[in-house]
């Protein structure tokens, strides 16, 4: 019978079995943040283990690290606890001989946008983080998933996951996305269709001409989110287009190995017979712009659709109605006119070169709405240098953005870019959980294209009607 | 070893969907650099007003289940970030089981790794636990993780599946790192051969970051 692509990345990285239904997985690159790490490197120094593949390791300060405007190279982080966290973080990568991006490097971005972009994430792969959005990387074939602190020290010491395989799911989509819509308004659509653990303990993979048309960048984007449908992982297969991107960034290969190992990438593609647990097949000419209304990434609309009405299910509308009070709205209510205080633009979904590509075009000769307090977070220092070079920075301050360091910065806060309490949001990001963007915040999570005509706005709008305007 | 497969005390209703880790364990208290500390983060937002002061309506507030060492959640608990302080700090508030119709996979995963008792049951039955245990007389139960099944006060019994792997975990606790080194030379026979049949995906970052 045939395997899925999924099956076969588990088997080519299985280094021995351990029960029916755990593998002992091969991780091909191990990537840390400050964060997320320390207890285990605490938990290796109280074993007396080494670090097994150094070399297979690659640390990178980006959720605590700040986001102000200064000359590259020159950040500090002032917070005393985030600053020893980083000091802590870089004493123990140096001590286990693993490289670090750390606060001043140059190349220190978000580290699922500087992953790819330095090359490190190829077809096959099994990429392992302390972090839960790693199934970006699906985007170009590789299996990523995030994990626990506890198996941050196992992979440290070993190089392996003791890992429950998944079940496959298949999400086909047929058709076209219509103009002034993205692959983020295909994952909000996606997940508001299946729900926020309709692909829970599954690895998706997704297929259809819709998916083959997107950029490597956008599919990016929708892999990331997919595990806010709960997926274990997500994968693309890959095909013309991860090709000429791995290749772009890749830095070790090239000539015969590079077009051997392209070869390769092509195969690596479920088998015609093999068996999904599960297809779900939309059609993107259903995806219009959309825009959360709620406090879990699933309770999303359409911008020309209302909040749905409360459910009958008991526990169900009792979740539905302390989301929309937390969000200070009703259900049956409308999107499109809201006002918004705030608009960040950033986040490993939505930070890259495209993205801000895409904003840049939007706000060009425009302005942002008088009260509205709007940034652009880029995703890494190489997007920082280019949206530079291609004067897409320039058109955004001249347009009253604030243009930042890289670095998490407000997708959760957890440095001192924060929202105030009330304070409603228009949000490149992917998560619009109470308290994520700071205490009382209200997140609505949206594409770039969206997030930047709100700016220029000052409310939520529909990106096509303001298209159409001119 | 029998301290390690019953679990009984006041359980707590918490019945929210989705209750994601950001809110188990909000960000500004993940700057630590060890596990210590935690359990003042516990449901910050929702366990304190603005001002700091408890929020006296919150059920882990209230006087009967302050103690709480049971929580009966909504589906989808534990959903969002991979962040296992959300696990370490529940236990250090006196949480050692968690009782839900579904759980997000990274917290299912760190809750085993840390002896966190997760127990799955259908929705019909966590409905009739949440209805249960919201009557402060009848809030106790009692989790017999070998005989796998959670009792009420009035000795209502729901069965539960627990994975063999999973109840050996809870049960005798095992020592991950120390049961795979032993198969250490599994691991580099499997390396050597990686090696060679896929040399794309030898990573070797410090030497990359030279030769750029």
């Amino acid at each position: 019978m045939g395997q899925t692509l999924y099956q076969k990345i588990v088997r080519s990285h299985t280094a021995f079995d351990v029960d029916a239904q755990h593998v002992a997985l091969y991780a091909d690159l191990h990537i840390m943040n400050e964060y997320t790490s320390p207890q285990a490197f605490a938990g290796l120094a109280e074993k007396g283990l080494p670090v097994r593949c150094p070399e297979k390791q690659m640390g990178i300060v980006d959720h605590v690290i700040p986001t102000h405007p200064v000359p590259v190279g020159k950040r500090t982080i002032v917070i005393d606890a985030a600053a020893h966290q980083a000091a802590n973080f870089t004493r123990n990568c140096q001590k286990h001989g693993i490289h670090l991006f750390d606060v001043t490097d140059p190349e220190q971005g978000i580290e699922h946008v500087v992953a790819p972009e330095l090359g490190l994430i190829r077809p096959g792969m099994v990429v392992l983080c302390g972090d839960s959005h790693t199934t970006t990387y699906g985007a170009l074939g590789a299996l990523g998933f995030g994990i626990g602190t506890s198996e941050v020290e196992h992979v440290l010491a070993t190089q392996t996951l003791i890992y429950r395989v998944a079940r496959d799911m298949r999400i086909h989509v047929d058709g076209t996305l219509a103009g002034g819509t993205t692959s983020k308004d295909l994952v909000l659509y996606i997940i508001a269709r299946i729900g926020a653990q309709g692909a829970r303990g599954f690895v998706v993979e997704y297929t259809g001409a819709a998916i083959e048309a997107l950029s490597a960048e956008a599919r990016m984007t929708l892999c990331n989110m997919t595990v806010e449908a709960g997926a274990r992982g997500a994968l693309i297969a890959p095909d013309a287009t991860t090709l000429q991107y791995v290749g772009d960034h890749i830095r070790d290969l090239s000539g015969d190995a590079l077009d051997d190992a392209k070869t390769r990438w092509l195969a690596l593609r479920s088998d015609e017979d093999a068996t999904f647990d599960i297809t779900h097949r939309f059609d993107a000419a259903d995806v219009a712009p959309f825009v959360t209304w709620g406090t879990s990434p699933d309770q999303a609309i359409a911008i020309n659709a209302r909040i749905p009405s409360l459910s009958e299910d008991e526990v169900e509308r009792h979740n539905a109605s302390k989301a929309l009070g937390y969000m200070g709205l009703d259900a049956g209510q409308s999107l499109d006119g809201l006002p918004i205080d705030h608009v960040f633009i950033g986040s490993c979904t939505n930070a890259r070169i495209e993205d801000l590509r895409a904003i840049a075009e939007i706000v060009r000769g425009h302005k942002v709405a008088d009260g509205v307090r709007a940034m652009v977070v880029p995703g890494s220092g190489r997007v920082r240098d280019q949206a530079e070079r291609e004067g897409i920075a320039d058109a955004l301050k001249d347009a009253g953005f604030e243009w930042r360091q890289p670095g998490c910065s407000m997708c959760l806060a957890m440095n001192d870019d924060i929202l105030k309490p009330g304070q409603r949001c228009a949000s490149t990001t992917n998560r619009n959980f109470e308290g994520r963007q700071g205490r009382g915040a209200r997140t609505h999570l949206m594409s770039p294209a969206m997030a930047a005509a709100a700016a220029i706005a000052g409310r939520i709008v529909d990106i096509r009607k303001e298209t159409a305007h001119g | 070893m029998a301290e390690h497969t019953i679990v009984a005390g006041t359980a707590a209703p918490l019945p929210l969907n989705n209750l994601d880790t950001d809110q188990i364990m909000p960000k500004q208290f993940l700057l630590g650099i060890d596990k210590s500390g935690l359990a003042r983060g516990v449901l910050y937002d929702l366990r304190t007003n603005a001002d700091g002061t408890p929020d006296d309506t919150f059920v882990l507030n209230r006087a009967a289940y302050r103690d709480a060492r049971i929580l009966v959640a909504g589906a989808n608990f534990g959903c969002g970030s991979s962040r296992e302080h959300a696990v370490w700090e529940l236990q250090q508030s006196g949480i050692e089981a968690v009782i839900a119709p579904s759980f997000g996979e990274i917290f299912y995963f760190n809750a085993q790794n840390n002896r966190l008792l997760l127990i799955v049951l259908a929705p019909e039955a966590i409905a009739k636990l949440t209805e249960t245990v919201s009557d402060p007389a009848q809030n106790a139960l009692t989790i017999d993780v070998e005989r796998q099944c959670v009792v009420t006060a009035s000795g209502e019994s729901f069965a539960f599946d627990l994975p063999p792997r999973q109840k050996r975990m809870f049960v005798e606790g095992l020592d991950m790192i120390g049961m795979t080194l032993k198969d250490s030379d599994a691991i580099a026979t499997f390396e050597a051969r990686h090696r060679t049949e896929f040399p794309w995906m030898q990573i070797d970052l410090p030497r990359q970051q030279r030769t750029a």
